[in-house]
């Protein structure tokens, strides 16, 4: 049974997770598999190109931010998945060593017209590095299962 | 888009590759990233909303920049073959509406297209131009599964600022 339900997810809660140490050994194995344009793979390519040393793909930090959501709340809610992003800022670079905070600031929701089961939470997440740079923003809405279905909401 | 700022045009739509999803791959992906039930494991999937196993989004999204990385390489080589000069491409700083219309479900085989739908000088920095992207993937019944909206850094030729 999941902990958390559509309901629990009210606007103005915030949930914090990590931090996650990032590797080198990491940031390069995702690229090579996903993402191998060198500023990805190799220091020297990474401090000749706009990112001014190895830094991860944008697409590992999402892949990153995803598991860091499914551990803070989201493989303990009636999670429903997500069939969209609204937007994705990636801020500044991802090094390895870094280690990233997870903020997700829970915002308006709104219950599925189409599918009374499920409602719908927008949802800001922020990464952070140690530094307490803001490196990445996601917003997106999560869809989840209701504790109570078919109630308006 | 494997050209330089000056001579991409809006509407230039390329093929970039496809990609067949293996069940295998999907739970391996899932696993270290995305590992919810139904991108994780088949039993569960069946009795989840998607009635089979899904690929991540993320996993999704991840195969259409493998399939552009290698797009552009296979077009820098041949520019290199012809004595042409090879733009640089640059990081993107990031994307906008991305929609997973449809699931990916393993033995699905999707093809990835880009295409050119804004471009403008860098203020900032006058040496790049910013393209805006409309990207997508199509699965084998010519269903739309995932398009977004990236933005990505590439060379001018020319490159006094404006």
């Amino acid at each position: 049974m999941p902990k958390f339900y559509y309901e629990d997810f009210t606007p103005g809660k915030t949930v914090e997770h990590g931090p996650r140490l990032i590797t080198r050994e990491e940031i390069i194995a995702f690229a090579a598999q996903y993402d191998p344009q060198p500023m990805h793979l190799d220091e020297e390519a990474g401090r000749n190109s706009m990112l001014g040393g190895l830094g991860a793909s944008g697409w590992h930090t999402c892949a990153i931010m995803m598991r860091m959501i499914c551990d803070a709340f989201l493989l303990e809610s009636s999670s429903m998945g997500a069939a969209s992003v609204d937007e994705v800022q990636w801020l500044r670079p991802i090094r390895p060593g870094d280690r990233l905070t997870l903020r997700c600031h829970f915002l308006e929701g709104r219950a599925s017209r189409s599918r009374p089961e499920m409602g719908i939470v927008q949802v800001r997440h922020e990464l952070y590095n140690a530094h307490g740079d803001h490196v990445m923003t996601m917003l997106a809405p999560q869809m989840l299962r209701r504790r109570n279905p078919g109630t308006p909401s | 888009m494997m050209r330089f700022f000056d001579d991409i045009r809006i509407g230039d739509k390329v093929a970039i590759g496809s990609h067949l999803f293996t069940a295998e791959e999907i739970k391996t992906f899932a696993a270290q990233y995305d590992p919810q039930p139904f991108h994780l494991d088949e039993r569960l999937a069946q009795q989840s909303h998607f009635g089979a196993l899904v690929a991540s989004g993320w996993h999704t999204a991840a195969l259409w920049m493998r399939n552009m990385v290698a797009y552009r390489k296979r077009e820098a080589d041949a520019m290199r073959r012809r004595g042409e000069p090879v733009p640089v491409i640059g990081p993107s700083p990031g994307f906008k509406e991305m929609r997973w219309s449809k699931p990916v479900f393993a033995g699905d085989t999707i093809s990835f297209t880009t295409e050119a739908i804004e471009t403008r000088v860098s203020k900032t920095r006058p040496e790049w131009g910013l393209v805006r992207l409309l990207n997508s993937g199509t699965n084998q019944d010519g269903v739309q599964v995932i398009t977004f909206v990236s933005t990505a850094f590439i060379e001018r030729r020319d490159k006094t600022p404006l």
